[in-house]
Formats: C-alpha cells, structure tokens, sequence
C-alpha cells in the first residue's frame, strides 16, 4: 500500500541520539546497519510508533536508503507504523494459551475497552491485539505491555481488568 | 586431468566449470530438460531460490559422495559436483512438486490474461500450460491490491506479481539509489515504495523487463496492443548511457514499444536506459537490424515472419512429408 | 530426584547475581576451559554427545567442528534466543532465573570456536530478559570474565546481546543472522551454511541457549561423565517446557529416556492432567512436530512405554511417532478440539511465514482457510483430503524448515484425528458448541497394527 504522510519533522532527544552511538559500536567496522532493529525499538520507546519522518532520519543515521527500513520495520511485527494507545495490551493468541482460554480473555479485553483489535479507545490511552506466541506457555494466558514488554501471567478477566484499572490509574 | 566437472541431466551428460548451478549446466545442454525459472536471473546476483519452480531432483550426489540429495533442491542455487546425476523431467517426483509449485503462484493471480500486457510473452502463463491444473482448487478470495504507478512510466500491478524479487535486485544492482523494495510479510507481502514516490533513475525501466509477470508494465505502452500482433525487429542507435541494442515492436510503421533484447531463457542481453526505451519510439531514431529471432513455440511467431524449419524427423520420412505437406508448402513460400 | 545440571541452584535466592552464582561453583568451566586448548574443549562437547537443543537435534560438537578457521578472519558465535515455537519457555525460564549460565556457556563456547565477539539474538518480546542478560554481561565483565585478556589467558572476548523485532522465523538460523545484519528475517538459501559464511559472511556458529549453556556441565564435569546420563544417543539433561492442561505446567529438567507417562503423571513433574480430566493427544516438541493420540503418546506402537528420549519419540517414523523438537510439550485433554487447535497452529504459520518462497508463502494461508472452514462448520469431506495434499505440496520444497513445520500438524492431525474432522463436517451446528470429545484416543492400542504410511 502506498501511503501520503504529512512529512512531520520529527525530534529525536539526545539522550536517544547517545544510545544510536552506543549500539552501534556493538558491531564491526562498516556493518552499522545491524543497528538497525535494536535502533528501532528505541525510536518507538520514545515516540510510541514508528512514522516516516522518524524512519528516514534513522536511515540517514546509519547511511543506508530510506526503503531499507521501511522493509524491515513492515516485516517485524513488534514496529508500529501507526500510533497506537500509549498501553497495548498484547495478548497471545497461540494454541497452548487458548487450551487455558487466551480465546475468551480477548473477547473480555475488547468488551471491557470497548474497541476493536488494533484500534485506539477515545482516551488514547488503550489498544489491544492478539500476537502469536509470546514463549510463556506455562503459566498462559500472558499478556505484554510496551516499551519495556512488562509481562503477566496466568491471567483471567479480574486480573485483567484490575491492570487496566491500575494503568488508568497512572 | 580437465578442469571441467561432469554431470548428467535427465541421462544427458555434459561437462561444465566447476561451481556452476544445475540450471545453468541444463542450459548448456538446452531443450525440454532445462527447468523453468521464475525468480532467477543470470544477470542479476543473489537471485533466485524463492518460486521453487526450477526444483529437482538430485538422485547422485557425486562420484565421490554418490548418495542422493534427502529433498528436491533449487536447480539455480545448486552448484554441480563431479558425478552428479540430476533427474528433471523424468522424473514424476519433480513434476508432480512443480505442478504443486505452479498451483500455489496461481491461487492469488488473478487470472486477468485477457487484459493484461503480459500476456503472450509471460512466463507464469507458459508455466501454467505446463504444469497448470484444469481446474483452481482454492475456493477463497484472492488477494487485492491498488494498481499504482511508480513514476510516469511503469506501472505496478501488485495483484499479478509472485514475488520473485528481480526486480528488487535489478534497483540495487544496476541503479543508484533503490527506492522500492518488498513490504510486510507472509502472504501480505508486496513491493512498494511505501511512501509515494517515483523511481526515477536512467535505468529504472528495466523493472518492466525483468518482471516474470504482467506486474511492472510500460506505461507507454499500456493497452496499445496485444503482444503477439506486433512484429519484434533488432534495432541500435548510439546512446551514451546505456548499449543502444534494443528490440523494437512494430505494429505496421509504428514503434509501439521498445525493450531490451532478450535471450531464449527470457533474460535481456544487456540492459538499456529508460531514453531508449521510453524516448526514441521513431524508426528515424534507431538503425534496424533484422527481425528478432521468436522461438517457434512462442505465440509471438504466430506471424510467421520467420521461416519455418521442419523437423528433423520429417526431412528423412516421406510419409511425415505427406502428411505435414501443407506446412512445408508454407517454408517454401516464405 | 533426577540430576539436575542446568536448575541445580534454581531456587537458591540471588542465583541470578554473579556473586550468589559465583559461589555456587559458577565460572568455573570458564576456568577450566580456558586452561585447555579450543580444540580439547571442542573434543569434550563431542565426547558428551550433546545435541542441538533448539529442535534440530544435530549434534553440538559436530557443528563446532565443521567451522571453517580461514586466516585473518573473524569467527562468530550467535546464540539463538529467540524462542518463539509454540510450546517452547524454557530458554526465557534459564535467562530470566540464572542467565549467569548462558554467560559462562558463552564464554566457553566462544573460546571453544576462537570467536572474539558474540552475540546473544533474544526475541524482542523479551525485552526484560534483555535487561537482565544485558546486567548480567556488565557484572561478568567486572570481574574480569569478559572483555580483554579474560583471566590473564590472552583471551578477548566481548558479549552483546541483540533484540530481535518479533518474527518466528528468526529462530532459523540463517534468518537470525540475516536480521541481525539488520535485514528482513529471510532465511538464506544453502549451502553455504554458516559455518563457512554466516554473519557478515564470516565463519559463525549458531546455537541454542539451552545447548551453550550445557557446555557448562560439560567442561566441568566432563563429556564421558555427561554422556553416560540419558539414554542411548539422547545423552544428557533437556528442559522440557510443559504447558496444556497439566496439573503443574513449566520448565523441567528430565535426564533423557524417562518414561512419557511418568513425566506427564508423576507428582516430580506435571502431576498428571488438570481439573480430573482425561489426556487426548500431545504435541511433545513443540507446535511443529507431529500431534499424537494419547494411546501412542504413551506407548510405541508395539506397546513398549515411549521414552523422553530423541530416538524413542520419534519411533515409528511419522506413522505413529512424533519428535523431540525443542521439547515443548502440550497436553490436550478431553474437552479439546483437534481441529481448533489445528486452525490455530495453521494461522501461526501463516502468520510467520516470511513471504520468500512460494510453497509456503502461499500454501499456509490456504491451510489456514480451508482449516478455518472445517472449524467454522463450512467444511466440505474432500477438505480434509485437499488439506493433506496441500500439505505434501508444502512439505519438502521450501527454503527452510517454516515449510515441513507448517505441514507436519495438519498432516499428522488429520492422520490420527481423521474422524473428528469428518464429524466436523458431518455435524457442522454441534460442532461449533460441543466438541467431539476423548473418542478411542486413549484406547490400548491393538497389538499389531499395520500402517501403510510412513
């Protein structure tokens, strides 16, 4: 899909523009596009998604073409190429965790939001989506929260409707 | 002791440099058992390995090692070993895996041949007559796209397209700045530019050439004419930027399109400037050569421009000759 | 009680501070090991006959062997964390509770292989393993087990840990790499294997967490003492992930060859199934590997008992065995739908599936629908049949192992659970509220049965 974006100038603090510079030296001479994924995250930690402004001035910062992050931030799916809620609940919806109801889980958080998988309750404080396995299926359903991909487990609908008081909350 | 290694391909044996792919050693050989293929590209570095269409089946690894390969393998991706022994299409193996391969590339094509430029020199139709089945067994929704254009010249059908990245290595390789690449993932998969954008280099027309399908098409060329009603003529002109040797496609006086020779396998020769192709679209541009050779098997012929040369088993049978006696009335004619 | 290599000191408070692993006899193979040659190191991982813990079950010494050493050209070691397969949380278990051991396995490992830098590749989902692996490798360097000249040996090694950006198909080995190059997780296409051109198209050797972490037993203890613990080729401690509907699901530590009815009943582990219910079928490996009913779960075809074991489950080839995989084991019980689970599986594949090939490309999403049909009570008898050749046309002919892993749960479903997806299509109202229930599934299996499949 192609898109038209309002080419939105974007700030990036210096305290982020530290960590490019500290990532980066994590690898050989030359091969600074391996930055690029743990980069990533970092930009969507401060900005929240990922917009095209924001992906070109990565792509500038370690010198390879703009198309090269656009392919790799389309292909993961933890980038968000549209701002979301500031709390996504990402709940997993592989099989281990529906065999302990991951499935009526999600029915809960979409009644209790009020909104639809991958879209923004009115706050802006809220989205919720089903991700493949999140590697917990011992102590299913779990559920992760970004940037810093808090983890919950065992969850049933008090436990998560508690959470999401306690996020309101905050 | 030769520096050349020794492989037989469906019992035919040929000697290659070592290091060369199956495909390739199959095409120095020619003729019905070199396998098709999809995504790679000779000229193009890193290609192929994805359709799976040129799959085969390795049933001697080499002298020394002479165990078979455990799975069918890529023929473009595989070098060959000295002793190997390579089974295409006698083996029932390959086709059935191929006629599965075909299958898939077609569950989300749309089957839009009667509008598309393509049509009559694509190689998924040729595919799909030789391996296709009858009948589609996927009974959902295909996937949709918008048609977009990506500059003022080429248009990007992504409905048709199979994802053979050619045209992603083409803009890396042979144009300075790659402005388009393959987005998302799985069968979401697409090329785009992501944002809009134009490609907009000297040779970013080559993208139309290297397109296995009707996916990337010239614009200037856009439902001008079917294929196979215009008559191919070799043609050069002097160009600075790229070789000038190009195919031009005449219907009558009329240049209605122009595109970079191409050799037996489908490839171009050489790659040509977006000028050549977009620009110089008079006959007073160019100097003709003759007519671009057309296999016979190529619904292009059809115009019969080009002497048509009995078999060789019917040059030595008198009944053959009787019976094919109005087709060879036809050589003499032409 | 088992031994334990890998969870001995658990549950000892602080384990994952290098202080508190310290004293419990932690760095001591880095000691050891680097008072011996690489090659004698190498030698011992072989000697242990430790296999790949991250499904493939290829044998670890062996791959370190088959690592070219051109000269004047860096070797890489990359440990695959990024477990992502259905079924799999061990490897999040050993980071989170005692990353100090994958440290050490690293540091041994990577001195093993003559790598100077290594790189830990952790699914991005993990971001607080991240932080934790991340503190860990600063702790380790202050005390002087990493970066230069680690113990005076002359040896210099720096350890990163990089996030990947949530893509299954980053688990296969050359897809890891090629994210960590910064690109699109696409798996290359072999030869050449990693161990000629891997990252930046040097050398580089790539292994599981759990695996580099048994090289610490390993050197401490010896390859022939640890090859003697298992059974037969399966040698060695495995952590199994269990989850399902099990009594006490997580992270155990099993000597290979116990008993599949002991892991799954036996008040050590699991504690047999949950709320008093009946066990229908298991995946044991992890969601790639063929499901089982729960008669040949427990038992070999010829009604010998299954063993935890490489060779025991898959015993019987596809017909009526499964595989190891990278043991994540789920238990199904009676109240399960086949066919669901099927259904979601298929959408996981077609969900990961990276796009390159077309097989798989285009035949998980056709599964996924034609599964998600039967399912739904639209199905028609010749989808089950449809399914499985699809799946044969998947099967085999993609670039990497994504295909054979997306085919293998449908086709082997379908093998054992063949009526409950024709009632499916029989009873298309009742099965969207009940479910078809245990059937014979846990049934003695007769004697001596005759498959034509292999």
């Amino acid at each position: 899909m192609l898109r038209v974006e309002e080419q939105q100038p974007v700030d990036f603090s210096s305290a982020l523009l530290a960590k490019f510079d500290e990532i980066v030296k994590r690898y050989p001479e030359g091969k600074q596009k391996s930055a690029l994924l743990p980069i990533l995250h970092e930009v969507q930690a401060e900005q929240g998604w990922l917009s095209t402004s924001a992906m070109n001035r990565v792509a500038d910062y370690l010198d390879i073409q703009d198309i090269e992050v656009y392919e790799v931030a389309s292909f993961y799916t933890m980038y968000f190429l549209k701002p979301q809620g500031k709390y996504m609940l990402e709940v997993c919806r592989t099989g281990p965790c529906c065999l302990v109801g991951a499935e009526k889980l999600m029915n809960h958080i979409e009644q209790k939001l009020g909104v639809k998988e991958g879209e923004v309750t009115p706050d802006g404080l809220f989205s919720w989506r089903g991700v493949e396995c999140l590697a917990a299926c011992g102590y299913g359903p779990v559920l992760q929260i970004g940037p810093e991909y808090t983890f919950y487990e065992n969850l049933n609908e008090q436990k998560v409707d508690d959470l999401i008081e306690d996020l309101r909350k905050k | 002791m030769s520096d050349k290694v020794k492989v037989t391909i469906d019992g035919i044996t040929v000697e290659v440099d070592p290091g060369t792919t199956i495909l390739n050693a199959a095409r120095q050989i020619g003729g019905d058992i070199v396998p098709p293929a999809m995504c790679y590209y000779s000229k193009l570095e890193g290609s192929g390995g994805k359709c799976r269409t040129c799959i085969v089946k390795v049933s001697k690894g080499s002298e020394k090692d002479p165990r078979p390969m455990p799975k069918l393998v890529a023929s473009c991706r595989t070098t060959v070993m000295d002793g190997m022994e390579v089974q295409n299409i006698t083996s029932p193996e390959v086709l059935e895996a191929r006629s599965g391969v075909v299958e898939m590339l077609l569950i989300n094509h749309p089957l839009d041949c009667p509008v598309c430029d393509q049509a009559g020199e694509c190689d998924l139709q040729n595919l799909g007559y030789e391996h296709g089945l009858q009948k589609t067994r996927y009974e959902f929704e295909r996937r949709t796209f918008e048609r977009i254009d990506i500059g003022d010249k080429i248009q990007l059908h992504m409905n048709r397209c199979i994802l053979c990245y050619r045209c992603v290595f083409t803009a890396d390789q042979i144009t300075n700045k790659r402005v388009h690449g393959i987005l998302n993932r799985g069968d979401h998969s697409e090329i785009s530019t992501y944002i809009q954008t134009a490609v907009d280099n000297d040779f970013s027309g080559n993208v139309i050439d290297v397109c296995p399908v009707g996916a990337l098409t010239d614009k200037t060329f856009r439902f001008k004419n079917r294929v196979w009603f215009t008559k191919p003529i070799d043609a050069h002109r002097d160009c600075p930027t790229c070789s000038g040797k190009v195919t031009l496609w005449y219907k009558g006086e009329d240049v209605l399109r122009v595109t970079a020779r191409k050799d037996v396998y489908g490839e171009v020769e050489e790659f040509i400037c977006n000028t050549c192709r977009f620009d110089k679209k008079k006959t007073a541009d160019w100097v003709i050569e003759h007519p671009t050779h057309i296999s016979d098997t190529s619904v292009i012929s059809s115009n019969h421009y080009e002497t048509m040369k009995p078999l060789p088993v019917i040059q030595d049978n008198p009944k053959l000759q009787l019976a094919n006696k109005i087709e060879l009335e036809k050589t003499t004619k032409f | 009680m088992a031994r334990k290599l890998l969870l001995e000191h658990i549950n000892v408070p602080g384990i994952n501070t290098f202080d508190v692993y310290r004293q419990k006899g932690g760095y001591r193979a880095v000691e050891k090991a680097l008072k011996m040659t690489p090659d004698e190191v190498v030698e011992e991982v072989k000697k242990s006959g430790l296999r790949g813990r991250g499904g493939a079950g290829f044998p670890t010494g062996m791959k370190w062997s088959f690592l070219a050493k051109p000269e004047g050209v860096p070797r890489y070691l990359v440990c695959n964390a990024d477990e992502s397969e259905p079924g799999t949380f061990k490897d999040r278990y050993l980071m989170t509770y005692i990353p100090h051991a994958l440290i050490e396995g690293m540091i041994v490992s990577s001195f093993a292989l003559g790598a100077k830098t290594s790189y830990i590749y952790v699914r991005g989902e993990m971001m607080p393993q991240i932080r934790i692996l991340e503190r860990a490798i600063a702790e380790a360097k202050n005390a002087g087990f990493l970066g230069k000249n680690i113990l005076g040996s002359g040896y210099d090694l720096e350890l990163y840990v990089q996030p990947g950006g949530g893509a299954y198909i980053c688990g296969e080995e050359t897809a890891l790499l090629e994210s960590l190059e910064g690109k699109r997780g696409n798996p290359r296409i072999k030869p050449p294997f990693p161990a000629i051109a891997g990252l930046y198209g040097c050398p580089t050797v790539v292994n599981n967490v759990e695996s580099i972490a048994a090289t610490v037993p390993i050197i401490n203890d010896g390859g022939e003492e640890y090859a003697k613990i298992g059974i037969g080729r399966s040698t060695g401690t495995k952590l199994i992930s269990a989850s399902g509907n099990l009594v006490r699901p997580g992270v155990y530590e099993i000597e290979l060859g116990l008993p599949v009815e002991e892991f799954i009943y036996s008040d050590e582990y699991c504690g047999g199934i949950a709320n008093g219910k009946r066990l229908k079928a298991t995946v044991a490996g992890g969601s790639s590997v063929p499901v089982l009913p729960a008669n040949l779960t427990l038992k070999l075809a010829n009604g010998d008992p299954r063993l935890m074991s490489y060779e025991s489950l898959s015993e019987g080839g596809f017909a009526t065995g499964t595989m190891m995989g990278s043991g994540g084991f789920i238990a199904f019980d009676e109240d399960q739908c086949i066919v669901r689970n099927t259904w979601n599986f298929s959408r996981f594949y077609h969900h990961e599936s990276c796009g390159q090939c077309s097989p798989c490309r285009e035949g998980t999403g056709w599964m996924e629908k034609v599964l998600h049909r039967l399912e739904y009570g639209h199905g028609k008898m010749s989808d089950i049949d449809l399914l499985v050749d699809v799946s044969r046309k998947i099967e085999g002919n993609t670039i990497c192992p994504l295909g054979d892993a997306a085919a293998w749960p449908v086709a082997s479903a379908i093998r054992h659970f063949r009526d409950e997806f024709e009632w499916h299509v029989k009873e298309p109202v009742k099965c969207l509220d009940t479910n078809y229930g245990l059937a014979n599934y846990a049934n003695p299996i007769a004697k001596a049965e005759v498959t034509t499949e292999n």
